[in-house]
């Protein structure tokens, strides 16, 4: 009896331990905020990610080393908060224990969060981060967006030869690592090239705040050319139209945290006519992108904004580099440190959202778009600037 | 120089105009149970949401023209809020107050009211924001370099009109008298014939009800709408009630405009960072000289 019972004990011990090993998945996390101040950028991401997932799995899994693996997306929500991010990272990585992160997209939340996946030696790739401070300095994070100091110049350009733009006013989210970065970077561009003083205004608000009119009527008053607005789109959606009803008529400009499925529900006709500078322009797209776009619209019922496309090609990118690795041994960290080999050895990628290859910091070399938001409410095309 | 100030007297009155609305629930409810009513901020927020289904319902599913919506709105909106303000007195204070259990209790349990009608919103309507459809066609006026629009001037207008309705039942009708006498003796007040249920219900059918058309009236102004948007602004509402001197009306009317006013002029001059600092530095030194707000008296007839 007693015999039995050891035997049994035994084999079910065996079996617990042989499973992981069995078991044919690879499991990469997904730290996106599917609540809080930008939910729409969490579902996107999701969206996007199930698309692959589905098309990986239905081909029957993704190949490595001669053997196929069958993805497990986990989707871990940090709820638009820095702190959440961070507690999502380090739950994806230790309880989870999945061999890469997709995530977080906002410079807010991958900041801190990337802190914690370079700590943890595990490969992280945020799609749509443009803050420098992402991947500065941490071999283990990517991310598949430019960066700022390349969009600064890129907005200030285009402002200078359409708008003729010899003054110009920001403002800005200061408690967002994303807008405030930007929003430095593009007042030391523009008064580099317009000559000092030329940014008359540089006012600043809160994540919560939903009264702008006294930093407008500040920026107003001192009759800019145009108005810079590097925010998210919620907070565009009410900054625009408080401009438009303190009775501003010029030009305002934005930047690649505008270009949210949800803008033009937030925004409405206020915003038609407005440029601001991102990562792909969904109208008049073509081949891999166009594909992308058609069968994601069928799908979900709306056009895929930047985030999607990103997430999309930087999943892919991880992929790649499991790939790349050439045999996963169901060791975590033998298998993280191969993944990030994979990374490295990713000279030239060829996404939806163009071209890239990474530089020794983890950023891509990529280009940047400039869209004009259509009376119908797209995104269309104005001009491609390349590094 | 003339034209940025009167612009920014505007702007303050409009946003002023929010934290007095709200302050005005905190003050009535305050003066009749001495409760703090931590969950009238989304009592607000649930009123711009019910006016957004209400707003929604009838443009998109029956073509009514805007103004009729509003028309339709403004009571729709003002009644359901406040079915839901009585609804929580009923399962959440009343209990409670009946078993006799301490103020700090009651107060608690506010909070908690306050969280749960964020969560259960964003449980059942999702975290995606909620455009409010725009009702009127809002003009933009320019007199002199000073900008003002049709929707800020009603806000403005609307506060004022809810102030006069509110002091005028509190001093001059049966139930405002009623409610007075609660606010002295809750115990001898029974004694006297006066239903104490009755006007506890009626205190926050008012506070509920101004709180949905503040809620309304900020749908309108800034139409983004999320389940956290009254948990900061009620705060924010009751500190100027507090200031005003909680339990009187005039208190939280004035308190709204003091808070609104220091926040905006604090923008327009120094930077946004200071905003909440200076704003409660100098919401905090009135305090010091006058603990009991500009119209509170210490113990004795509140509201």
């Amino acid at each position: 009896m007693r015999k039995t019972v050891i035997l049994f004990l035994a084999l079910t011990l065996s079996l617990a331990l042989a499973l992981p090993v069995l078991a044919d998945t690879i499991k990469i996390g997904f730290n996106i905020s599917l609540t809080g101040d930008i939910p729409k950028v969490g579902e996107s991401s999701k969206f996007a990610a199930e698309m692959l997932k589905a098309d990986i799995n239905g081909a029957g899994g993704l190949m490595v080393g001669g053997k196929a693996y069958k993805l497990d997306f986990i989707y871990e929500d940090n709820e638009s908060k820095a702190e959440s991010a961070v507690t999502a990272m380090l739950k994806l990585i230790e309880r989870d224990q999945v061999l890469a992160v997709v995530g977080p997209n906002s410079s807010k939340q991958a900041v801190p969060a990337g802190q914690i996946a370079n700590d943890n030696k595990t490969v992280m790739v945020s799609p749509w981060a443009t803050n420098p401070d992402a991947t500065l300095d941490r071999p283990w994070v990517f991310r598949a967006a430019f960066l700022d100091p390349f969009q600064g110049p890129v907005a200030v350009n285009f402002a200078v030869k359409t708008f003729g733009a010899k003054t110009a006013a920001v403002i800005y989210d200061l408690s967002n690592d994303y807008s405030k970065g930007l929003a430095e970077i593009f007042k030391q561009v523009f008064e580099e090239k317009m000559g000092a003083g030329s940014v008359v205004a540089f006012e600043s608000h809160g994540t919560r705040d939903q009264d702008f009119s006294a930093q407008l009527t500040t920026i107003i008053n001192r009759k800019p050319d145009f108005i810079f607005v590097p925010n998210n789109y919620n907070q565009v959606a009410l900054i625009v139209r408080q401009a438009r009803q303190q009775g501003y008529t010029g030009e305002i400009m934005g930047s690649d945290a505008w270009g949210s499925a949800e803008l033009m529900t937030l925004c409405g006709d206020v915003c038609k006519g407005l440029h601001f500078s991102t990562h792909y322009a969904a109208a008049g797209a073509t081949g891999a992108t166009k594909e992308f776009i058609d069968r994601y619209t069928a799908t979900y019922g709306y056009t895929p904004d930047d985030v999607a496309a990103l997430t999309w090609d930087a999943t892919k990118v991880v992929l790649q580099a499991i790939q790349n690795a050439g045999r996963l041994t169901g060791r975590l960290r033998t298998d993280r440190q191969a993944i990030l080999d994979g990374m490295k050895a990713i000279t030239s990628f060829d996404g939806i959202t163009g071209s890239m290859k990474f530089d020794e910091e983890g950023d891509p070399v990529k280009c940047a778009v400039v869209v004009q938001i259509s009376q119908t409410g797209e995104f269309e095309f104005k001009e491609s600037v390349c590094p | 120089m003339l034209e940025l100030i009167i612009q920014n007297a505007i702007n303050a009155l409009q946003w002023g105009s929010f934290y007095a609305l709200i302050a005005l629930g905190y003050t009535l409810v305050y003066g009749v149970l001495t409760l703090i009513n931590f969950a009238h901020g989304d009592v607000f927020m649930v009123g711009a949401y019910i006016a957004f289904f209400v707003a929604t319902f009838f443009l998109v599913s029956l073509g009514v023209p805007g103004w009729v919506v509003l028309a339709l709105c403004v009571p729709l909106t003002m009644i359901l809020t406040s079915l839901v303000g009585v609804t929580l007195e009923r399962i959440a204070y009343r209990p409670l107050r009946n078993k006799g259990a301490h103020r700090l209790y009651v107060v608690i349990t506010a909070l908690m009211c306050g969280l749960i009608l964020q969560h259960a919103n964003l449980a059942i309507f999702g975290a995606s924001r909620k455009a409010f459809p725009p009702l009127i066609q809002e003009h933009v006026y320019n007199v002199g370099g000073v900008s003002f629009t049709n929707l800020k001037v009603a806000v403005i207008v609307t506060a004022f009109l809810v102030f006069l309705i509110l002091h005028w039942i509190v001093t001059r009708t049966r139930v405002g008298m009623a409610m007075r006498a609660i606010s002295y003796d809750k115990f001898a007040v029974p004694l006297m014939g006066i239903p104490l249920d009755q006007i506890i219900v009626i205190t926050f059918v008012l506070g509920s009800g101004f709180a949905g058309l503040a809620g309304l009236l900020f749908a309108m102004s800034y139409p983004v709408l999320e389940p956290y948007m009254g948990a900061l602004i009620g705060w924010k509402a009751f500190i100027a009630a507090v200031v005003g001197g909680i339990g009187d009306i005039r208190g939280a009317f004035l308190g709204g405009f003091l808070l609104g006013a220091i926040e905006i002029l604090v923008v327009a001059f120094f930077p946004s960072t200071l905003r909440d600092l200076i704003a409660f530095t100098v919401l905090l030194v009135i305090l010091t000289f006058k603990p009991t707000g500009f119209f509170g008296v210490a113990k004795t007839t509140k509201i």
